[in-house]
């Protein structure tokens, strides 16, 4: 990964003018912005504003209508199949409900990017997976199904396996969504951590405020009548700023701008 | 003694004061009670101006204001004035709420004509046979992939479904494959007794069971208990953004799902075809020998004058290609499920009835193929 980021002084991201929507519908429209490596960055808005879809259009999961997603300079989305799958090695994505996967146990489902991936040894990969999971403070819980262990639990097992093969990226689709406070507030730590440790550029989709204001370095934000960006920047410069109400009143959380 | 005036039921009166029509609402409008409708007060009347009062209303709720809103809609319909001064300011505050509700409610015209259905009903057709051909595709593909590399190939979980299609299966199929070959038996033996050909009972049974019945009814059984499964599982994991985990990770969910599926089906059906065979050749053998007096070994002689290792094996094709079929079905319609419970009920019986629909299709070609091929 240390190789990679010295050798291509690219950004982390760049999305230009990239527009999503589905079945014809366009969601978002004209979308463009960077985010430099190493960087926490978040993408905020109200509900229903194209959070997620921007997300999922950014990974690959839905094709973009139009617009180009660069990951370390390089296209993603103008891939062929074989670069396309040699680009998914370089980010992770921890999704909303964690998406682990039932049958596995948790050294498995961080393993198994290992195993698609690596030539290493069974033994090898079980040992990684259970560094992993350490990591995210899941250690001695490594034959525990995901059946077995809570949400918050389950979003860490899920953030492990998103690092298993040490992304440069590390995609968040609200990564505190359905997690009391105390347990989000140490998710956030995390996110953190890992971006301190190993330089990790991390994105993430969120509505929580105290995330936001927390862990953000830049944010842009996104409205649903505007099908766009309406805002980018610092979150605090951002709600001490902004002169558009939309913003102000998001960051406000919910108050009407003075 | 008569109830004061808020606690009766809901009452409307007009007034004709010129070309004005004074509307007076009195009692108390409540929406779970019967209330007066606004065009049979009006009747017959044209007036140009409304005027709404409800000095006389007691308890009220959006039952008055469904009334009054009927009433602007008229007047807005009609072009007449609609005079809402003398109504209490709440009231008028709600009633412009519920206008301007009205106003921009989105216009979302699901009536189409005829020919624009018949054309979405095409494009339907041709995107799911398109979905269905790059699915098989895909499959045909990955197996190729997995011959060449197949320690990538999830052995682990092909042999839990094995147990899982297979042995799990063998009570259920076992009940049903005896049952055929009693019923079989049953049938003929009306018609071979008649003619003196009890005998021929055998060869009417094991010609059946092993071309035609084994598999089929295996088929039928695994359509509905393990490939509405597969569909379920598949659908529940896509709810469940599984799916999408696999993908981003550049795990292509037909190797890593479907395949071990498929190899499962692929293996376990053509076995339980054959063990169905033998069940409802049991069946048969049961009743010729309880019903028509034929000894097991008179039986067992028979049916081997006319069952050969062609029949056998004519059998066991089919139940591969009605295995491959089971599976394919599961495994598509889980795939293709909508991200919610009840997408996973849909996809589960999308997945039995298509597989129900392939296999009786495959079974008249292959009726064709091995007629024309003299098998």
């Amino acid at each position: 990964m240390t190789d990679t980021l010295t050798s291509n002084p690219a950004p982390a991201i760049e999305v230009a003018g990239l527009e999503c929507g589905y079945g014809g519908k366009p969601v978002l429209k004209n979308i463009s912005f960077t985010v430099g490596r190493g960087e926490i960055f978040f993408i905020i808005g109200g509900s229903g504003c194209g959070k997620s879809t921007l997300l999922r259009h950014m990974v690959g999961l839905h094709t973009p209508t139009a617009g180009t997603v660069k990951f370390l300079g390089q296209s993603f989305t103008l891939a062929d199949t074989a670069a396309r799958r040699g680009m998914l090695k370089t980010f992770g994505m921890l999704f909303q409900s964690g998406a682990l996967w039932s049958s596995l146990t948790l050294r498995r489902n961080v393993g198994l990017p290992l195993e698609e991936y690596t030539t290493l040894s069974r033994r090898e990969i079980d040992e990684i997976a259970g560094l992993k999971l350490g990591q995210v403070g899941l250690g001695g819980f490594e034959d525990y199904y995901p059946a077995e262990i809570s949400g918050g639990m389950k979003k860490r097992a899920g953030l492990a396996r998103a690092l298993a093969l040490d992304p440069a990226i590390v995609f968040f689709d609200e990564p505190s969504a359905g997690l009391d406070p105390v347990t989000s507030r140490k998710l956030d730590e995390l996110i953190r951590q890992i971006r301190e440790t190993f330089g990790t550029t991390i994105v993430v989709v969120s509505h929580e405020l105290a995330s936001i204001f927390d862990l953000a370095d830049r944010v842009i934000m996104l409205d649903r009548a505007e099908q766009g960006i309406i805002a980018e920047g610092r979150p605090r410069d951002l709600l001490a700023n902004s002169r558009d109400p939309r913003v102000s009143e998001f960051l406000r959380r919910g108050d009407k701008p003075l | 003694m008569s109830a004061p005036p808020e606690t009766r039921n809901a009452r409307a009166s007009a007034k004709v004061d010129g070309d004005t029509l004074e509307v007076s609402l009195a009692g108390s409008w409540q929406i779970t009670e019967p209330r007066p409708s606004w065009p049979e007060l009006l009747g017959p009347q044209n007036p140009a101006r409304v005027r709404l009062r409800t000095d006389e209303v007691g308890v009220w709720d959006t039952s008055l204001l469904l009334f009054l809103s009927a009433a602007q809609e008229w007047c807005r319909g009609t072009g007449a004035y609609c005079d809402v001064t003398a109504l209490p300011e709440k009231i008028r505050t709600l009633l412009a709420q519920l206008t301007a509700a009205h106003e921009t409610a989105v216009p979302f015209d699901r009536s189409e004509n005829f020919l624009t259905t018949v054309g979405l009903a095409t494009q339907d057709t041709l995107q799911k046979g398109r979905e269905i051909s790059h699915f098989v595709g895909e499959c045909v593909l990955s197996t190729v992939r997995l011959v060449r590399s197949p320690r990538k190939f999830r052995w682990r979980d092909c042999l839990d479904e094995m147990q899982q299609c297979g042995a799990m299966a063998l009570p259920i199929v076992s009940l049903v494959s005896l049952l055929v070959g009693v019923t079989l038996a049953y049938t003929g033996a009306i018609v071979l007794r008649q003619y003196g050909g009890d005998i021929y009972i055998a060869d009417l049974i094991g010609l059946s069971m092993v071309r035609e019945m084994g598999a089929v009814m295996t088929a039928v059984v695994l359509a509905g208990r393990t490939g509405a499964a597969f569909a379920a599982t598949l659908a529940n994991m896509k709810a469940n953004e599984e799916i999408d985990a696999l993908e981003v990770l550049g795990i292509p969910a037909v190797q890593f799902l479907v395949l071990p599926r498929l190899l499962a089906l692929a293996v376990m059906m053509p076995l339980l075809a054959l063990y169905a065979n033998a069940l409802g050749i049991f069946g048969g053998l049961a009743v010729a020998y309880g019903l028509l007096s034929i000894p097991g070994t008179a039986f067992w002689a028979e049916m081997l004058t006319i069952v050969d290792l062609s029949d056998i094996a004519t059998g066991v094709i089919k139940a591969l290609a009605f295995g491959l079929i089971v599976g394919l079905s599961g495994c598509l319609r889980g795939l293709q499920a909508e991200r919610s419970a009840a997408g996973v009920g849909r996809a589960a019986t999308s997945a039995v009835v298509t597989a129900l629909l392939f296999i009786i299709v495959a079974d008249a070609i292959f009726a064709v193929l091995f007629n024309a091929l003299g098998i």
